[in-house]
């Protein structure tokens, strides 16, 4: 059964303009895509910036509820007019922001923060929160001595583990985790990978690993969505997508990653993200595409689903 | 690749020597960096690496004097750049350095630039305060164009919070370099942008490079970028530079355990199933630092000799190391500054 599955979801926001603030264009954040989750898979959702992944990751668990398409959450099928009907599956579905430092409340105590979904959704009696919380500071590679202490008291890398500690206590089965190593150093970042594969190894978790980093998803990705402006161009799982990307945006992407060898010099990506609010005719990356031809410009390529991989290309790098 | 020093004789253009500085809290001063020495020569790119907390930033901004007057001290060591020693010079001749003879781009560019200025007005203000032959509108222009941007005018008209994060970083890097310095501080140029973002800035950095024979000190805490952009590199560690080394060398043969920890901590792309090895633990505050090696509570080598200060060793020509793993023979040929310092501590305090 599919933990999670989406089609044709779209999430637009007005601009809006004039005397009446009528919306006078929208920015297509998420157009058109749709994914699914199977247990205990770690699925990467990889983009620049502006890529609208962030945007796709609320948007499943309705933090940001989507304009139009549907979404089916444990097989349940998700009114998406509707906000709180996501409610009743918060608890299976949890996210990690990016940045640990201002996704904890800075007034409330480690045990505070710990304990406050636990009651909420009724999990623990008042008398057994502190030994919870405590083991889920365990489970996370933290000392239960810390749960009378604030969050500013630890480093990034901690706050992340908090913030996991957080997530896991209300034992979700999907965890979208949306950039939660981009604002650490590389050797903390090691640690929080090697933490999240841990659970979800013990736990049959499953993960939605948003991010903009290549070289992370190599490690830890079963399976891997490219995004661009909005859309989906390439799905693959992790091994085909680095052995052969089909989309010239995916081997733009793995292209620029440095690497330690001094010979392979990273290629930079000519140009900027187009706006959302006025894409291009035709392809997305087609202003960007080194190999782009007239078709590009004016008609929008279907994603193309073979057997375990797909690409909305004209002219993919390999034939399928 | 990069250039390859002409002659490793030619005069250092800057030279840290010994460097200590601190910050004081509560009445007395907690030394943050210690006895750190390196050179820097011309037209090379030299890497500073390490994590969050080492001491890189306050390392660089102590050597342009940028940290708070009351509440930082130099606790000894020299900064000699063209024979003056930028530690002990006036305010006035620091501040014809600052700027024209050495730039710095900064870690953050939404938090560096002025939010009620118009790019236009703050690119044109280093020209305000330092000579310059020439039209500072056509140098402002030629080099927005340089860094890439196709319509300069555009982002001369734009406030910062109108363009993307990739865009400010390219327009402090412009702002960097308008006066022909000939030492650019690049502090985590790259670290909050997009990987395709970062290819073009550092690409953009080391075409700089080979034109003008502009050095550069790349501050990061990503080896990849070492690897592929400068030419040598030193490794810091909780206020210490642990070891420094020709990066060819350093890749093949790195010595000390928080050099390999840190190698094995990046991500690999050649590799289908390598996953990160994560170095256990993480930097101690100035304050809780240990005696002796200061790694050695992370240190999987770690044995009862670590607790004095380790010394330096020559592993080869321009590699040395401080780790009791690599004994040198004694008597020293190299200077040890970090003994000398751990006993002074924090007096000679100005």
């Amino acid at each position: 059964m599919r933990l999670l599955s989406a089609r044709n979801l779209s999430t637009h926001f007005p601009i809006r303009g004039g005397f009446w603030r009528k919306a006078v264009n929208y920015v297509r954040a998420v157009h058109e895509v749709s994914l699914d989750v199977y247990p205990g898979e770690v699925v990467a959702l990889v983009g620049e910036s502006g890529c609208g992944k962030s945007t796709l990751g609320f948007s499943l668990l309705g933090l940001t509820p989507p304009t139009s398409g549907t979404i089916e959450l444990l097989g349940n099928s998700i009114d998406i007019q509707k906000p709180s009907s996501w409610k009743s599956h918060r608890k299976d579905f949890q996210i990690i922001f990016q940045d640990p430092y201002t996704s904890l409340n800075p007034r409330l105590t480690v045990f505070e923060l710990l304990s406050e979904p636990l009651t909420t959704h009724g999990l623990v009696p008042r008398s057994g929160l502190r030994e919870a919380a405590a083991d889920l500071l365990r489970q996370v590679g933290l000392s239960p001595d810390i749960l009378d202490r604030f969050p500013h008291a630890f480093s990034g890398g901690q706050r992340q583990r908090l913030c996991i500690a957080r997530a896991l206590g209300l034992k979700p089965k999907l965890l979208v985790c949306d950039e939660v190593v981009s604002a650490l150093d590389v050797s903390v970042q090691a640690q929080i990978v090697n933490l999240l594969l841990d659970l979800k190894r013990d736990h049959g978790l499953s993960l939605l690993f948003i991010t903009h980093d290549l070289s992370l998803v190599r490690s830890i990705a079963d399976r891997v969505l490219v995004m661009y402006l909005g859309s989906i161009v390439e799905t693959a799982t992790a091994a085909d997508l680095f052995r052969a990307p089909h989309h010239p945006y995916t081997r733009a992407l793995l292209d620029s990653i440095p690497t330690l060898d001094p010979a392979k010099k990273p290629k930079p990506l000519e140009g900027e993200l187009p706006s959302s609010s006025n894409p291009p005719p035709g392809c997305v990356f087609a202003t960007r595409c080194p190999r782009a031809f007239d078709r590009c410009r004016v008609e929008v390529p279907k994603l193309v689903v073979d057997k375990t991989r797909s690409v909305a290309c004209f002219d993919p790098m390999t034939k399928m | 690749m990069p250039p390859a020093f002409k002659s490793s004789s030619s005069a250092p253009l800057l030279r840290v020597e010994n460097l200590s500085l601190g910050f004081k809290a509560n009445g007395k001063v907690t030394p943050v960096t210690e006895g750190v020495t390196f050179e820097v020569r011309p037209g090379e790119v030299f890497g500073l690496v390490g994590e969050s907390g080492c001491g890189k930033t306050v390392t660089c901004l102590g050597l342009l004097r940028l940290l708070p007057k009351v509440g930082s001290a130099v606790l000894s060591g020299q900064a000699m750049f063209e024979g003056k020693d930028l530690l002990h010079m006036s305010d006035e001749d620091l501040r014809s350095v600052r700027g024209a003879e050495i730039a710095m781009i900064f870690q953050e560019p939404s938090a560096a630039m002025n939010p009620l200025l118009p790019i236009r007005s703050q690119l044109l203000m280093p020209f305000k305060h330092h000579p310059y032959n020439g039209d500072p509108e056509v140098r402002v222009t030629k080099l927005l164009r340089r860094v890439g941007f196709a319509d300069p005018e555009l982002v001369l008209k734009s406030y910062p919070h109108e363009l993307s994060g990739g865009m400010l970083q390219r327009v402090m890097i412009a702002h960097a370099l308008l006066l022909h310095p000939k030492l650019l501080l690049a502090d985590e140029p790259t670290t909050a942008l997009d990987v395709t973002v970062q290819a073009q800035i550092l690409e953009l950095l080391a075409e700089m490079q080979r034109e003008s024979g502009l050095s550069v000190v790349l501050i990061t805490h990503n080896l990849n970028l070492v690897a592929q952009y400068a030419s040598r590199v030193a490794v810091m560690y909780a206020g210490r530079v642990v070891e420094e080394a020709p990066v060819a060398d350093f890749l093949d043969n790195a010595k000390h355990p928080y050099s390999q920890g840190l190698l094995e901590a990046l991500p690999r792309l050649d590799e289908a199933a390598h996953v990160p090895k994560p170095i256990p633990g993480s930097v101690p505050s100035a304050d809780k630092y240990p005696s002796g090696c200061r790694f050695r509570d992370r240190c999987p080598y770690a044995f009862d000799r670590c607790t004095v200060v380790p010394q330096w060793t020559e592993i080869s020509p321009g590699h040395r190391v401080a780790c009791h793993l690599f004994p040198h023979p004694s008597p020293s040929p190299l200077p040890s500054p970090s003994v000398a310092m751990e006993r002074e501590g924090g007096k000679g305090v100005r």
